[in-house]
């Protein structure tokens, strides 16, 4: 048996934790320029009919082969990474604002308020959270947007659950209990002295709250309740279960991209996690 | 322990108002007059049948009173009725509820099982090799979108090598065996079980590791115990605890996922009854559905609390 504590007092992990923070950042790094450089790089439009029906991976210009419509697979995977990036990343970033300020609340004022903001959390935690999603978005109407709603306001607990516990343990502090007995204002305790240090474990979930948006927008998408106007990888992949038997490259691609993405995001949450002194974990 | 357990049941009862509260206005907020929708339904649209259906469905009361029908007749399990599928929710239900039981159930043990032995191997002997491996498998198996993991498993054992059955259960015609059920129950099982599978191996692979630094282990090595019996004895039963708590929270996550899994796989379970609810504007069947889940939700949560201190003594009901 290896002894773990003595292993611990060396130096940290830092190859590993390189590894796999330039592993997730090149992939999102690539994610990025994909979505921006869309037009420029994208051999066809993702709606254009460009060539013969059900043409296999490697055929002339259709490196991933094209659908039942002779439409490019390749182009539809490039524009839709820009559904899942935008509706990944403004999705969870409302998630943690609610989560942030209602978690907050609860954690620096608690008695009342805390008791009542968290039944309101648990209450949302007890709902099938993909259901509540599916109708929202059916009771808003498909859009982009409804959808990033939709994914916020399912989300937002267990970002409000960490933020309290942050808020409670750091209220007790003397630095804050410092503040108070100066009189200064609870804005300003808050702002200045609470949220800088209830940040880091915040910025570790963050990454995973995109990861679990994009998941999300794709089920969504995958079930027909998305916004048809805009292609995203989850539409792709539902197109093509009836496709199964014809074009196997259909779902593959859409798949294999959305599967790389959530492993960067995944490896970046750790990756940073254990950067700011969490878990020994390592992913890699 | 009783007076807890009656605390936790009227706290449960609470949230189940709730859930039926906050659904219920949701629902009616659904663009559309759903007593248009009953009458295309039904492939009439004459306005006179559209104010029948209004004043036989109670549709023309107030939303608040609308509301008190609803929560008054969930008590004695009247769910309503489903004008798309003709027949009472709380049957329909009942009709499909062993279906997703049947794929849940078996997610559930599943991943618990894999998912926690491979997590104690690797956390044994951590940072060995088999871990690594079993990290990197962890690591793909996290980040799978489950529709997808379905349809590639469709792709390549049903249509590529023809072994599993792809959709159904085998008793669509009546003249299903355990051994057709269990061929149809495969690939959705597995869909279903593969992410949790991952969550299980990093929770108990941490837990080990967590547990394998303290005093009372290193005391159980130097008084020379076997490290199988360290396993068994002092690690696996501290470690059970993350474990437990990632159960509960496992099993209201399954209903959720098992509504693309069901759909996938055509399975007649209340995931896919809910969707088609959710599509066809079934109204009375989605709340029905939501209310079902939530309720095996709050139950699990419960039976996991109670479970707690039966696994650890040092744990003591309080409040």
């Amino acid at each position: 048996m290896s002894q773990p504590q003595v292993l611990s007092l060396r130096k940290p992990a830092f190859r590993h934790l390189d590894l796999q923070l330039v592993i997730g950042c090149a992939i999102l790094t690539g994610l990025g320029l994909t979505v921006l450089l869309a037009p420029v790089i994208s051999p066809f439009g993702p709606w254009e009919i460009t060539g013969n029906p059900y043409l296999p991976p490697l055929s002339d210009a259709h490196l991933f082969g094209t659908d039942m419509l002779g439409r490019d697979v390749l182009s539809g995977i490039i524009y839709g990474a820009r559904v899942s990036l935008l509706v990944g990343i403004v999705s969870a970033l409302a998630a943690i604002c609610i989560g942030a300020v209602v978690g907050g609340f609860a954690g620096y004022f608690g008695g009342v308020v805390d008791d009542i903001l968290m039944r309101l959390t648990e209450f949302l935690q007890t709902m099938p959270g993909l259901g509540l999603a599916l109708v929202l978005v059916a009771v808003i109407g498909p859009s982009v947007w409804s959808v990033v709603l939709a994914i916020a306001l399912v989300s937002w607990p267990s970002v409000a659950r960490l933020m309290r516990a942050e808020f409670l343990s750091l209220r007790s502090r003397e630095y804050v209990l410092a503040a108070t007995v100066l009189g200064e204002s609870h804005w300003k305790i808050v702002w200045t002295h609470m949220l800088p240090n209830a940040l880091a474990p915040i910025i570790s979930v963050a990454s995973l709250k995109v990861a679990s948006a994009i998941l999300t927008e794709s089920t969504i998408s995958f079930l027909g309740l998305g916004d048809m106007n805009n292609i995203s990888w989850g539409m792709m992949i539902g197109m093509s279960q009836d496709q199964l038997r014809n074009a196997w490259w259909m779902s593959v691609f859409p798949g294999v991209a959305l599967l790389l993405t959530i492993i960067a995001l995944t490896l970046i949450s750790d990756g940073i996690g254990r950067w700011l002194g969490g878990r020994r974990q390592s992913l890699l | 322990m009783t007076s807890y357990i009656g605390s936790r049941l009227i706290k449960a009862l609470g949230i189940l108002i709730a859930v039926v509260t906050l659904n219920f206005l949701l629902i009616r907020l659904v663009p559309g007059d759903p007593a248009t929708v009953i009458a295309g339904e039904s492939g009439m649209s004459d306005p006179a049948f559209v104010e029948s259906i209004r004043r036989a469905y109670g549709l023309d009361q107030p939303l608040l009173l609308q509301l008190k029908t609803y929560l008054l007749n969930t008590f004695t399990f009247d769910f309503g009725f489903s004008y798309r599928l003709q027949s009472d929710v709380i049957s329909l239900i009942a009709e499909r509820l062993p279906a997703t039981l049947a794929l849940t159930g078996a997610a559930f043990i599943l991943s618990l099982v894999v998912g926690v032995s491979l997590g104690v191997v690797a956390g044994a002997r951590a940072d060995g090799k088999l871990d690594l491996i079993i990290r990197l498998v962890t690591l793909t198996l996290y980040s799978i979108p489950v529709f997808w993991i379905g349809l590639m498993l469709i792709l390549i054992f049903s249509v590529k090598l023809r072994w599993l059955p792809a959709s159904g259960t085998g008793f669509e015609y009546g003249d299903g065996d355990a051994l057709t059920f269990l061929r149809h129950l495969l690939l959705p099982v597995v869909t279903l079980s593969l992410f949790y599978v991952a969550v299980y191996v990093r929770l108990a692979r941490t837990s080990v590791v967590d547990v394998l630094h303290l005093d009372f282990i290193r005391t159980a090595r130097s008084k020379g115990m076997a490290g199988g019996k360290i396993l068994r004895r002092h690690v696996l039963p501290n470690a059970m605890l993350p474990i437990l708590t990632m159960a509960s929270l496992q099993a209201g996550n399954l209903v959720s996922g098992s509504i693309a899994v069901e759909t996938i796989f055509a399975w007649p379970g209340v995931g896919r009854l809910g969707y088609e609810a959710l599509m066809h504007r079934d109204y009375n069947m989605l709340l029905g559905v939501f209310l079902t889940s939530a309720a095996m939700v709050v139950l699990l949560n419960i039976v996991s609390d109670i479970l707690y201190v039966l696994v650890d003594p040092r744990i003591e009901l309080v409040k």
